[in-house]
């Protein structure tokens, strides 16, 4: 650990240059004022600088590593984008300036609207929600206003599949719905039958990401939409996996109902360390007037916001203006250089990458989770046996692999697959980088056998040794204290 | 192709190794009927020369402006040294820190962030951040009702910015939480104190109090935490960051402190950008810290003894809990997060008072001028760095005169709070010059002579 900030802190280090000198709060009642300084670093911006470029050093990231996160789709991040999203007079407009001030901005955003439309088969799109898990709260509060509006509010009951990523049934939860889950069979789809019994008179949704989290494609999901649409129900596209359909089919014309998608996983925008992400919503006809505001729209080639005003039955704003413009800016550049041709690409590369890298780690002995399926754009590898056999498990090899140069796949998700490694490589990876995770991969395998402690007690190559994650949640440290002096 | 390095070669040795004929039957699963996604709509691709043409067109269309809005998002300098450290790969592109051991980037700078943001608030711990301040409010009234376990009824002044009341309203309308309005008194632009009175006569689970208020007005808020806690409340302070470098920190509200402090950090370092993203904070004292939604990083050892960084409490994550856990909330405002530790680093204790002082003084100043010009302040000083100009006019033409000298200058009050009349919302931070502070005023009065000259036939 490099020290921390505050410990390269001297009292009296002050950056003129940043905040000149200004007047006392005179009329301010000293009741109302300040008396101690907050706790805040005192250091000079060469230090600020050194700290934080030194500490930047001590990540992995796509632009330094390969990074097979599986959900994750931890795409190149184009540097175009940035630039653009951060053109100063992008970076300086304020969120409610005048519409006459911002005819260029809300272009893009309309732009992307429909774009999104267009790639989703949907009929309206609103960019509101600042993240998926936003995404997924909008499209369950619409569903519930929409049965509300038809006086069906009975119905309490979203199904989510067992393997459902965790923020499904926490959204529904939040929702005031209480979850019914549905099993999944051996084959990797939703048990068609079980459904049929779980789906009913209470069902007001059922929230199912297509391809699944276990990285195949949901092949019955036409008469998923039968069953729950025939119960009343609605169905909720999560569209975390969305790169691997992208410009190949549609989730509108799979019957859903009401979707959400991840910018920050199909439309490249930079992951930053865990956000700011995008999880615009798009619906069918009859949930437009339930969309979030504010949403753009063109009258006589002018653009200009809609707000709940002229959108009475929206379920409401989510945010306190309208969303991550940054990020969607970052979004519309990508999908502009992109554009037509190259979506559908995203898919089939995405997919041709899963399904190499695929065979070449069954070919180096992995067991996979579905070996008779194709992959979509991730799949799943189990080291079940592995861990039998050498007692190393699949979170030894993770962090292993990082030894290697290699940031992990995703560990331990979906839940139902014992031991597994979630893959998801993205079509921005080149066959000789796919190669070379594989040797990797191998390598480690083979220390399994012969020197399994060195991979248990691995990483040995990172700024830090494997942490004890059991004394960070039971001695709690969440905030540095300034040492009291005697 | 773009962003993807593929060679005609390698997909032949790629397909090969598969043993598929073609890359259309990787899709063999797909039913052929679910595919057509005919994409004719969707605009042609564009190399990078021609996006930088388009997007720098739009951009010069929007033009720069000098702004006096605030209502929420402020227009403070950001340091030059920010964003070129923010932008580098190794923070834009890494991921949540979930292999902490290859993360330790990542998870100190939350680590600094946290304990910066518990100090500037006064309270004990702190989450790696929310989306924004209205959803993060959100957050904190449903973490408050966790909290309190008996009453579902939260107090919400209407001092409060309004959509953020809105945005509560949305999030958490489906969980049974009744949200009670709070008059504000006409006179000082405070919370009223009979309608407070009134409203606190049944259990209520917290009082939010904003610091300063939508007006810009400061609120008793050692009154009022005093007033909530011997209801049996809990107190939701809502703040303003960068205001915190000079004004009583939510910690040492009253005796007993506020519980829970929530805002937007978007005025720490991070610029307007049109509406985001920013990020919401929530800091609070640590006997709440396992009711606390979102992520949170803690320090702990590695194998050798070593200190070390790792996110900590994920058991009431969505991850772990699923349906029972704190939020659905599965991302943080990372990049954002990042932007405002450095910029507090750089700032320190003193910078970030002056920022709050000049931007106060600039009020006063502002004020000063628009005296000389017969406009008063609606409501009484102090204000931290807003205030409400009553106007003879509507607001909307006024405005728009305004634009005319390049000045964006303010916000028109009159969509939500009609019984103000006109009315406008102006904001001053350090940015604005002494010039500025003349050419607003001159141009405001240009403005509302012109507006009141009988209009032409």
């Amino acid at each position: 650990m490099s020290k921390l900030i505050f410990e390269l802190s001297r009292s009296g280090r002050i950056n003129d240059q940043l905040a000149p000198a200004a007047p006392p709060a005179a009329d301010i009642d000293l009741a109302l004022l300040r008396k101690n300084r907050p706790l805040l670093p005192e250091a000079s911006e060469l230090d600020v600088v050194r700290h934080y470029t030194r500490l930047s050093q001590q990540n992995f990231s796509i632009d330094t590593q390969f990074y097979p996160l599986g959900s994750c789709t931890m795409k190149y991040n184009p540097r175009a984008a940035n630039a653009v999203a951060m053109l100063p007079q992008f970076l300086g407009r304020h969120p409610l300036a005048p519409e006459e001030t911002g005819q260029g901005f809300l272009a893009c955003l309309f732009d992307l609207q429909e774009i999104l439309k267009v790639v989703t088969g949907m009929a309206g799109v609103s960019l509101a929600p600042m993240a998926g898990a936003q995404g997924e709260l909008a499209g369950v509060a619409m569903i519930r206003a929409w049965h509300r509006s038809r006086g069906e509010d009975h119905r309490n009951e979203i199904i989510v599949p067992d393997a459902a990523h965790g923020t499904n049934p926490a959204t529904a939860t939040m929702c005031g719905y209480t979850v019914r889950e549905v099993p999944t069979d051996g084959n990797g789809n939703v048990d068609i039958d079980r459904l049929r019994q779980v789906a009913g008179p209470r069902t007001a949704g059922l929230m199912l990401t297509n391809p699944s989290t276990l990285g195949v494609f949901e092949e019955r999901i036409l008469d998923i939409r039968d069953i729950v649409h025939a119960a009343g129900g609605q169905l909720y596209y999560d569209g975390a996996n969305l790169n691997a359909i992208i410009g190949k089919v549609k989730p509108g014309a799979m019957g859903f109902d009401v979707i959400h998608m991840n910018l920050h996983k199909t439309f490249s925008t930079p992951h930053g360390g865990g956000g700011p992400g995008a999880g615009p919503v798009g619906v069918a006809p009859h949930l437009l007037p339930f969309l979030p505001v504010p949403m753009v729209m063109q009258e006589d080639e002018r653009y200009r916001w809609l707000h709940k005003i002229e959108r009475p039955q929206s379920i409401g704003p989510l945010s306190a203006y309208m969303g991550n413009a940054g990020v969607l800016l970052r979004a519309y550049v990508y999908a502009r250089m992109v554009g037509r041709e190259g979506m559908t690409r995203i898919a089939e590369f995405a997919t041709l990458n899963a399904n190499y890298l695929m065979t070449q780690l069954q070919r180096a002995g992995f067991d996979l989770a579905y070996p008779e399926r194709r992959a979509s754009h991730e799949f799943i590898v189990t080291l079940k046996r592995l861990k039998e056999s050498t007692g190393v498990s699949a979170m030894d090899f993770a962090k292993r692999l990082l030894d290697k140069g290699f940031h992990a796949p995703t560990t331990y998700f979906p839940l139902l697959v014992p031991e597994c490694l979630l893959i998801e490589p993205t079509e921005t990876e080149s066959k000789e980088t796919l190669d070379a995770f594989v040797d990797a991969m191998q390598e480690v395998l083979r220390e399994c056998r012969d020197q399994p402690e060195l991979v248990k007690s691995a990483p040995h190559t990172t700024p830090v040794r494997r942490l004890d994650d059991v004394r960070a949640a039971r001695a709690l440290d969440l905030a540095w204290k300034k040492p009291v002096t005697s | 192709m773009p962003f993807i390095p593929h060679t005609a070669q390698d997909v032949r040795e790629m397909l090969a190794a598969i043993g598929a004929p073609d890359i259309e039957s990787l899709f063999d699963e797909i039913p052929r009927e679910l595919k057509d996604a005919s994409l004719t709509a969707v605009p042609s691709s564009m190399d990078e020369m021609a996006i930088m043409r388009l997007m720098a067109a739009r951009a010069q269309q929007d033009g720069h402006w000098r702004n006096f809005l605030g209502a929420g998002a402020y227009e403070h300098h950001v340091p030059a040294a920010v964003w070129q450290i923010v932008t580098r790969g190794e923070f834009y592109s890494a991921y949540t820190p979930y292999q902490a051991e290859a993360s330790q980037g990542t998870l100190q700078v939350l680590y600094e962030y946290q304990s910066m943001m518990a100090g500037l608030t006064g309270l004990d711990v702190s989450n790696a951040s929310l989306y924004d301040g209205a959803s993060g409010l959100a957050e904190a009234v449903l973490m408050a009702v966790r909290l309190h376990k008996s009453s579902r009824r939260i107090l919400m002044p209407r001092s409060i910015h309004p959509v953020y009341r809105e945005v509560v309203s949305t999030i958490v309308r489906n969980q049974d939480i009744d949200l009670v309005d709070v008059a504000y008194d006409a006179r000082s632009g405070l919370t009223d104190r009979a309608s407070l009175e009134q409203s606190g006569q049944s259990d209520f689970a917290a009082l939010v109090i904003p610091q300063p208020n939508y007006f810009g007005r400061l609120e008793p808020v050692h009154a009022l935490t005093d007033w909530a806690h011997a209801k049996g409340a809990l107190v939701v302070a809502l703040v303003n960051p960068i205001s915190l470098g000079l004004l009583v920190p939510p910690g040492q509200w009253g005796t007993g402190g506020a519980d829970i402090a929530a805002g937007d950090g978007q005025p720490l370092g991070i610029p307007l950008s049109g509406g985001g993203p920013y990020f919401g904070f929530l800091t609070c004292k640590a006997e709440h810290v396992r009711q606390m939604p979102g992520r949170v990083a803690g320090r702990t050892v590695d194998l050798d003894g070593r200190p070390g960084f790792t996110l900590t409490l994920q058991a009431r994550e969505q991850h772990i809990r699923r349906s029972k856990a704190t939020s659905n909330i599965c991302t943080n405002q990372g990049l954002a997060v990042t932007a405002a530790t450095i910029y507090m680093a750089l700032l320190g204790p003193e910078g970030l008072r002056r920022v709050a002082q000049a931007s106060h003084a600039n009020l006063v100043g502002l004020l000063e001028r628009l005296n000389r010009y017969g406009v008063r302040a609606r409501f009484p000083a102090p204000h931290f760095h807003e205030a409400v100009l009553p106007l003879e006019v509507p607001a909307a033409e006024v405005l728009q005169a305004m634009r005319a000298t390049g000045i964006v200058g303010g916000l028109d009050l009159s969509a939500d709070y009609p019984e103000l009349g006109h009315a406008m919302l102006v904001c001053t931070t350090e940015t604005k010059s002494s010039q500025d502070l003349d050419d607003y005023a001159k141009a405001l009065a240009s403005a509302l002579a012109q507006s009141k000259q009988p209009k032409r036939a």
